[in-house]
């Protein structure tokens, strides 16, 4: 069977149900891309291919025997190694977990065996997702598909680098200043961050409790708001319809997202809002008054409440985190309160802004990451002639969401000359009417690409 | 505690930890720290401020 790990759900479920393929076929075909691909890729920490085949065949079972769990019935699904899944190690790409074995499934994985996903392996992440490209792990860096010496982003970048080289059909993924929306970008996939609180991340590692979610990463839209669904439970989860074009009122918040921008990043956007335009919707430039003060909100906050988890295993065992992640940790054990409590505030003000900025509209537009995947390695990067640290380069378009909680989606739109992915980010006021925004701005910007040499 | 006293404390205990790499880290901080105490939204007791909260 060709290329059904490259299936979309959506595709994936019209065929199982039209008998034209099986739950466990895609499985396999999955596990031989893994087999193939992961030692270039380093993809996967764990592969459950034993457990896969066994749930896929179950799946097979109960659809022939007339019981069908909905969409994502025998879906191979990847899972990113800081989310437990019963009986299995939950890394954290770290050997500070050595030894520790998950004894309950967390309430996603719970949702996603009860819609009759078929869970294939946990992935690779940066080291307690902690950073945003994949690179400080215990297990070694992931790598982008699309080219293996660049970052598949992170700190979900191995399960974004799973579902971009067909190993699993979606992935499920957490964020906390971008973590599924950097990868997706990255990648070329589409990868949402719902609003804060809307799915439980219990038994989830986690790195900073006000701002962690949890979401898909998946090939399209649809995949990814059947994903949603079924994670919210529930009975059937149905995917969303787009809404017209035509009329729909958009706004790009210019000056702070916009203005360092690679080259080519900043055409595909541009292009991008014209094909939006041109289809009829109405896009004006809104400002956020304190967005260039988010990065400081996000640091204050995130350091200290991942300095107050991990503060008994940096005094016990520093030297099982890698260094880079270390280091980050023991900064946060030096904020102090009273800035902590002014990010606090900071905070308010931005999500005030974001829902002012909103208004009116029905999401805001904005790239989701300033530059092309990164080399591996690389410390800085050149955006438009400014030389950036790479790991604020990466968090500088989407940590504002997650500081004020709002819902946001990466979507692709279009590659750089050299093939790299770009993408765009929408950001809604609730994750069930920015599906919809999302789907229709999909279609409108399927296919961009730059133009011809020569 | 000023920034530049927290600051010289910060780096004087990384360095007695012995983790010198802290200080370039530390000295991010502290720019992010004067940004958040600069900003318009901070009130003080003297009840004036540009932003109510």
């Amino acid at each position: 069977m060709d290329n059904v790990n490259t299936l979309t759900i959506e595709e994936f479920g019209r065929r199982l149900r039209a008998r034209e393929l099986t739950a466990e076929q895609v499985t396999d075909a999955c596990l031989h891309r893994i087999e193939e691909d992961n030692p270039r890729l380093n993809a996967f920490i764990l592969v459950m291919a034993d457990r896969a085949r066994q749930q896929a065949r179950e799946a097979d079972r109960e659809l022939a025997a007339g019981r069908d769990r909905g969409p994502l019935h025998g879906a191979p699904i990847s899972i990113k190694d800081l989310i437990d899944v019963a009986g299995t190690p939950t890394t954290a790409a770290s050997r500070v977990r050595e030894g520790h074995v998950a004894a309950h499934n967390a309430p996603a994985i719970v949702a996603l065996r009860e819609a009759g996903a078929v869970i294939i392996g946990k992935t690779n992440l940066h080291e307690f997702a902690f950073g945003t490209t994949n690179e400080d792990s215990a297990f070694g860096p992931a790598r982008n598909p699309h080219d293996v010496s660049r970052s598949p982003g992170g700190s979900s970048g191995g399960s974004a680098a799973s579902v971009a080289a067909g190993m699993a059909l979606a992935t499920l993924g957490t964020d906390t200043g971008g973590s599924i929306r950097i990868p997706a970008a990255a990648c070329g996939i589409v990868g949402l961050k719902p609003r804060h609180g809307e799915l439980s991340t219990g038994g989830i590692i986690p790195l900073s409790r006000m701002l962690d979610h949890i979401g898909p990463l998946a090939r399209t839209v649809t995949d990814a708001s059947l994903m949603y669904r079924a994670l919210r439970g529930g009975s059937r989860p149905r995917s969303s319809a787009p809404v017209p074009v035509s009329g729909l009122r958009l706004a790009v918040p210019r000056g702070y997202f916009c203005e360092l921008l690679d080259d080519e990043v900043r055409a595909r956007f541009d292009e991008a809002i014209d094909r939006l335009r041109a289809a009829g919707a109405r896009v004006a430039d809104v400002t956020i008054r304190h967005a260039s003060l988010t990065p400081a909100i996000y640091l204050h906050l995130v350091l200290a409440e991942a300095a107050a988890y991990h503060a008994a295993t940096l005094e016990r065992m520093p030297e099982r985190y890698t260094p880079p992640v270390r280091l980050r940790l023991e900064i946060g054990r030096y904020v102090l309160a009273e800035d902590y409590t002014r990010a606090l505030t900071g905070r308010e003000i931005l999500r005030r802004e974001v829902d002012s900025a909103l208004t009116g509209h029905a999401a805001l537009v904005l790239p989701t990451l300033p530059i092309p995947a990164p080399p591996i390695g690389a410390a800085s990067v050149q955006v438009g002639g400014v030389t950036e640290p790479v790991r604020s380069a990466m968090l500088r378009l989407t940590q504002l969401f997650n500081v004020t909680g709002h819902p946001a989606i990466a979507l692709p739109a279009g590659d750089t000359r050299t093939g790299l992915p770009c993408s765009i980010q929408l950001v809604g006021a609730e994750t069930d009417e920015l599906l919809p925004v999302a789907l229709a701005c999909e279609a409108q910007i399927a296919g961009l690409q730059p133009p011809r040499s020569g | 505690m000023t920034i530049e006293s927290w600051l010289q404390a910060a780096i004087a205990d990384a360095e007695r930890r012995g983790l010198p790499d802290l200080k370039p880290l530390l000295e991010a901080l502290a720019r992010a720290m004067k940004l958040l105490r600069d900003a318009d939204w901070n009130e003080d007791a003297t009840g004036r401020s540009t932003l109510h909260g």
